[in-house]
């Protein structure tokens, strides 16, 4: 069952900038796709059209068979959990246990319901023990895992993060990974942060002026040097993803279609 | 952001609901501000009364004096007063003292510091964000119970901005002193406004990604029980008691 599919997408601003000509992309259900590219290639405007922010201009978004549009649009928020790059975008409440209240509240959830979503959505991130607390009293770490948190208490079918990975110091970053790794549920993550995308995601497509133009396994579209210098990808420096495979990089933690992703590798 | 006062300590006012506080302190306020200037010594009665309390909420007369400080322009107003008021004079040493603008300095002067009193005993008590819900509670319109709490949530957002960009100007040799630094202070602040409009833009599409229709939640806080009421309208209560025997007395 495809979870999310775009068809043909293509969107340009007001001001004529032309951010996507023509998207094509299928993720499947409990997959982990990481949508690469540089900045200004279009990975945002994308995000804001998976869950009807944006509308499409011409071409089509469908969430679990359903096409995005003024009429399904309330419905498809509430399977499409968005989680953007500021968590200071997105904490906006006074509290965190508040913040993660917001969207099943909107949802028309009884009390108890919400409780009972907010306590398993904060015990999923490990964030149970500052939901009385401000956001702004949180570290940038804390407050992206609540972030994560407030769209999990949705209980969507699909997870989109926006740059997941942006200015946290190692541990954070790595405690952000763990958080990503054991939910088991479709992802989308845009970024730029190659290595993060290749321990999460076993599966990436670049997009690269407002189009898709490689998708494969991650692995694979990494060790393709000149298709990375093209469209202003690096890696890190120092950073081989074959030696990750010998190491056991994100392995302890296999991703439902694990399997799926060595058959394509053989 | 720092809570909004000293929540160290569990005293009987940090305890009581924050939309029975509320109501207590504005109606303390609205008392004090429609007693007459006349007689003097009610004034002291609200003050004495005032002072009771603040001795038992455990806020401490330091942060009280600290915060009075915002009582200044008020003070400097009410000061002048006396000068310029036309009307009978009275001589006081070399000056020549209009008498109705002695009154009106008093009464200015007196109320405002009553009044910013019964503010800081109410701010020293309740945490910003408990003040919003206190306000949902007592059903002000949603919209302004939003923007509040928006302005709750992120002044410290915003204002951590304006350090960083401040010291960011420093640490390129700016000095903020004289006019010919407010060209850059007012394009700092433009271009804080600028940022922060766009993150009003971004917070809005994060609201409306999880569903937001135009309505907050009601935020599932527990209601005020009548002993919550009576110990908080006792203050209110008192303050009336006072001047209704200023007002018997002088009949």
């Amino acid at each position: 069952m495809t979870a999310v599919e775009v068809r043909d997408l293509t969107y340009a601003y007001p001001d004529g900038t032309v951010a996507l000509q023509g998207v094509d992309l299928a993720v499947a259900d409990g997959e982990r796709v990481a949508v690469l590219g540089p900045n200004g290639a279009g990975k945002t405007t994308l995000m804001l059209h998976l869950n009807g922010l944006i509308e499409a201009q011409s071409g089509w978004v469908a969430v679990n068979g359903r096409r995005v549009g003024p009429a399904t649009v309330a419905a498809v928020r509430h399977e499409v959990g968005l989680v953007f790059q500021d968590p200071d975008d997105q904490l906006f409440m006074p509290t965190v246990r508040a913040d993660v209240a917001f969207g099943p509240m909107n949802a028309g959830l009884p009390e108890s319901e919400v409780a009972a979503r907010v306590a398993a959505a904060l015990d999923l991130v490990g964030m149970t023990d500052v939901a009385d607390r401000a956001p702004h009293h949180l570290s940038l770490g804390q407050r992206r895992r609540v972030a994560i948190a407030t769209v999990l208490a949705m209980d969507p079918a699909v997870l989109v993060l926006d740059e997941p990975s942006s200015n946290l110091d190692p541990a954070a970053r790595r405690e952000v990974a763990d958080t990503l790794l054991q939910l088991g549920r479709s992802t989308i993550m845009v970024t730029h942060d190659l290595s993060y995308a290749l321990q999460l995601c076993p599966r990436a497509v670049i997009l690269s002026e407002g189009r898709i133009v490689a998708d494969g396994p991650t692995r694979e579209l990494l060790a393709d040097a000149a298709l990375l210098a093209e469209h202003r990808l690096e890696l890190p420096y120092g950073f081989d993803p074959a030696l990750t495979d010998r190491v056991g990089f994100g392995a302890n933690r296999p991703a439902p279609d694990e399997s799926a992703d060595q058959q394509r590798r053989q | 952001m720092p809570p909004a006062g000293d929540v160290s300590g569990a005293s009987w006012p940090r305890r009581l609901p924050p939309q029975v506080k509320i109501v207590a302190a504005v109606a303390t306020i609205l008392v004090i501000v429609l007693t007459p200037p006349r007689p003097p010594w009610v004034f002291l009665g609200y003050a004495l009364i005032l002072a009771a309390v603040v001795q038992s909420s455990g806020v401490g007369w330091r942060t009280v004096f600290s915060r009075m400080r915002v009582e200044v322009p008020f003070v400097a107003f009410a000061v002048l007063l006396p000068f310029i008021a036309t009307g009978p004079e009275v001589t006081l040493g070399p000056l020549e003292l209009s008498e109705p603008g002695l009154w009106a300095a008093w009464n200015i002067l007196i109320k405002a510091t009553l009044g910013i009193v019964v503010s800081i005993l109410l701010a020293a008590t309740t945490e910003a964000p408990d003040l919003v819900v206190g306000l949902q509670r007592l059903h002000v319109p949603d919209i302004l119970v939003q923007i509040l709490a928006a302005m709750v949530r992120y002044v410290s957002v915003v204002t951590g901005e304006w350090q960083r960009m401040s010291r960011a100007r420093a640490a390129r040799g700016f000095h903020g002193h004289g006019p010919r630094s407010w060209p850059v202070l007012a394009r700092s602040l433009g271009t804080l406004f600028i940022r922060s409009y766009e993150r009003g833009e971004r917070v809005h599409l994060a609201m409306l990604s999880r569903g937001y229709t135009g309505r907050l939640p009601a935020a599932g806080t527990a209601a005020a029980t009548s002993a919550d009421w009576s110990v908080a309208l006792v203050l209110p209560l008192t303050v009336l008691a006072v001047a209704a025997l200023s007002w018997w007395v002088a009949r």
